[in-house]
């Protein structure tokens, strides 16, 4: 593949490439501006940042932010930030296990209903997550489970989406001689999803928990629905929360930005880290 | 669905109860009169609030009474989700014993049928003396003796304006309307605006309007009467379409940084506001530290003494809570006691809705951003001139954004205020109809 890639980069006419790096180009400023502006504005004491060039440096207060973020209300905002770990790390490992099962099971059994169940599963992928999160909360308070980590935590668990990948993955990861060869040898059905298909499939299961990660970190609806406690939140709901105060308190503006900046720092590195398998589980469809 | 079927009940009810004025010892629920008797027991209560620090505050409370402990529960401002949140707590059966609500919005859930009337509380009936009147009209609903909250805070409107600017360029501080107009195409010619007109928030517009003795909702018999367009708002609105078509004044959408900037860079001299907006200013823009003053706001005729309201919040009890004595007295104290009104005043920099309160010696101080002025003696005065008249209605979400889309087309000169004030008037009449609430034509 990439030998013909470059072989037909060769070929572009000089213009169309320079055309194409200009647009590329003019979006990766156009996304990493605000970052820019982000860390520039989180590293400025509360009146620079009003006062000051917006894309540059006035006096450096980064660590200075950084201590008064720590002791703000007893350092809460850490234990946002540990909380949507928890939410997000947790439940997308949860979720990546039953997806994987399901789809597993989906591609790799024959049963009655097997497409139907499969197409209520797509159907589930239809539906927006907002216009679940009230009959949720109907539901949780008739259990009395708003307002607890079970509350964020279940149904972040449940990920149609990653069903579907799963299923994909399955079909074409896990042959089918493979799994036969297994139940020859005497291995039970769980046992060989497993060791077998479980380690075949994971360049896909990779893609489909840093999809729900992103999902549940970015889940904002759901929390501040569901939760009270501040000591609950997700940084994501608990920056919101600060930030519709700062007409009250307009010194919330220096910590909800530094608090948005190292809220960020989390999902690079998981990126970052789990970009190779992420490349090649998206890529798996479209070689095959 | 269920909404309107609950909004058409408690309409009737409100509308016999409160707005004609009739003495009732039930209940706004429709329900028997709910009893307000201690529990004889030790009784955790659950209290919303979005105020930053009001942990520390109920601290207080729960160190000095074991038997009552409030537990507290948070979230973004109210219109950023946390009346939603109420809603949905309702209609679960599962809302909190207290909650924050701001004066704007307590009628709509009067309306929803979400609070108990607390004045069956021989305490709460006692304590109206101890607050500004105005703001126990807000609590009240056009003055019957049903009782939805216990005001907490309230925002007294005053001229914060660059006293070194006014002086260095020879304006004098305006006391009228009329003068202010002339002192801002003196300021115009001087390469600044008086003021920044806020589009986008028509809370400070509706603050003008109160001033003038305006009121964009009423009732009579069990309906209510819509008019945002009223005399005084269409003077006010005349009013400021001059100021933007002489673009006199800038607008810049409120609580922005080019807002912000535009104090700061001494673009913009003066902000009739709220008394907050005295921690807005001096976080927006701390280069001017120093240089402003507080003087009443303009009047509308030579030595009247009327002054605007802009926000305030209350403290209300939610429908189906089983401790309203206690909910009650935990209501009072943080609103009324000396101890709580000054750590709510530090913290979250809440200016109290009590006589008393007024007097509090962090109240009294000078500041230093305002040249060591003592300016909260201004606000002191302005609390006390707020007509108790000005009454909410029960769609305000809606009526702020349908209105703030016209006044956005205004100030791009597609439109006028006042036709925004019309355009809001109908839709508002549309949206109670819609709720089944019962509306005057």
């Amino acid at each position: 593949m990439s030998k013909s890639a470059s072989l037909a980069y060769k070929q572009e006419p000089l213009l169309s490439r320079a055309a194409a790096m200009l647009i590329m180009g003019v979006f990766t400023l156009y996304f990493l501006v605000p970052i820019w502006w982000l860390f520039v504005a989180s590293t400025k004491d509360k009146g620079d940042i009003l006062t000051t060039a917006p894309l540059w440096f006035a006096d450096f207060n980064f660590f200075e932010n950084l201590g008064a973020l720590t002791e703000y209300r007893g350092g809460v905002y850490f234990q946002w930030l540990l909380n949507s770990a928890l939410y997000a790390g947790l439940g997308a490992l949860v979720a990546t296990v039953f997806a994987g099962m399901a789809g597993y099971a989906l591609s790799k059994y024959q049963f009655r209903g097997r497409d139907t169940v499969f197409n209520v599963i797509l159907g589930g992928v239809l539906v927006p997550s907002t216009a679940l999160a009230l009959p949720l909360f109907l539901m949780f308070s008739q259990v009395e489970l708003t307002n607890t980590f079970w509350a964020v935590f279940l149904p972040s668990i449940a990920s149609p989406f990653g069903v579907y990948l799963s299923r994909i993955f399955a079909a074409q990861a896990v042959p089918d001689e493979v799994l036969e060869a297994s139940r020859l040898d005497g291995s039970g059905e769980l046992r060989t999803f497993f060791t077998i298909g479980w380690r075949l499939m994971l360049p896909g299961l990779v893609t489909v928990f840093l999809f729900q990660f992103v999902t549940i970190w970015n889940n904002f609806f759901l929390p501040l629905i569901m939760l009270r406690s501040e000591e609950l939140f997700p940084v994501t709901f608990g920056l919101y929360a600060w930030n519709t105060q700062l007409n009250q308190i307009p010194e919330l503006r220096s910590y909800v930005l530094i608090g948005a900046l190292i809220s960020i720092i989390p999902l690079i590195v998981m990126f970052l880290s789990l970009q190779r398998f992420w490349r090649n589980g998206v890529g798996a469809g479209a070689i095959k | 669905m269920q909404q309107r079927k609950v909004a058409v009940g408690a309409v009737a009810l409100v509308s016999t109860l409160v707005l004609t004025g009739c003495a009732s010892d039930t209940g706004s629920n429709g329900e028997a009169a709910v009893d307000c008797s201690p529990a004889g027991e030790a009784v955790t209560l659950e209290f919303t609030s979005w105020i930053p620090g009001i942990e520390e505050v109920v601290g207080i409370w729960n160190d000095a009474n074991p038997d009552i402990q409030v537990k507290v529960q948070t979230g973004p401002n109210g219109n950023g989700g946390t009346y939603k949140n109420f809603f949905n707590q309702l209609a679960a059966g599962d809302a909190p014993d207290l909650g924050q609500i701001e004066y704007d919005a307590l009628p709509n859930f009067v309306v929803q049928d979400g609070l108990t009337d607390i004045s069956v509380c021989e305490d709460v009936v006692k304590a109206e003396s101890e607050f500004v009147p105005w703001t126990w009209g807000q609590v009240t609903l056009g003055g019957g003796e049903a009782v939805y909250g216990v005001p907490q805070d309230s925002g007294p409107m005053a001229l914060f304006y660059r006293a070194d600017l006014f002086e260095a360029n020879g304006i004098a501080i305006p006391t009228t309307w009329d003068e202010y107009k002339e002192a801002a195409k003196a300021v115009r010619a001087a390469g600044g605006y008086i003021t920044n007109f806020s589009t986008a928030d028509i809370n400070q517009f509706a603050g003008f309007v109160w001033q003038a003795g305006g009121s964009w909702f009423s009732s009579e018999g069990d309906a209510w009467t819509v008019d945002l367009a009223d005399d005084a708002s269409v003077k006010v609105a005349e009013y400021w379409q001059s100021m933007i078509d002489e673009d006199l004044v800038a607008t810049y959408p409120a609580w922005t940084d080019e807002w912000n900037n535009a104090y700061n860079s001494s673009t913009v001299w003066s902000w009739t506001s709220a008394v907050w907006g005295a921690n807005s200013i001096s976080s927006g823009a701390p280069d001017t530290a120093g240089n402003w003053a507080v003087a009443p706001a303009p009047q509308w005729t030579e030595g009247a003494e009327e002054a605007g309201n802009w926000g305030g919040s209350s403290t209300a009890v939610f429908t189906g809570t089983d401790h309203l004595y206690e909910a009650t007295k935990f209501a009072l104290w943080l609103n009324t006691s000396e101890e709580a009104l000054t750590a709510l005043n530090s913290l979250a920099n809440l200016y109290p809705a009590t006589l008393e309160g007024m007097q509090l010696p962090a109240l009294k101080e000078g500041v230093e951003f305002y040249g060591g002025q003592p300016i909260y003696d201004v606000f002191a005065t302005a609390a006390e001139q707020v007509s108790p008249d000005f009454v909410w209605g029960p769609t305000m979400t809606q009526t702020y954004a349908d209105v703030s889309d016209g006044f956005g087309k205004a100030a791009t000169g597609s439109g006028t205020l006042l036709d925004a004030l019309e355009k809001g008037t109908a839709k508002t009449i549309a949206a109670f109809k819609a709720q089944s609430i019962p509306v005057n034509e």
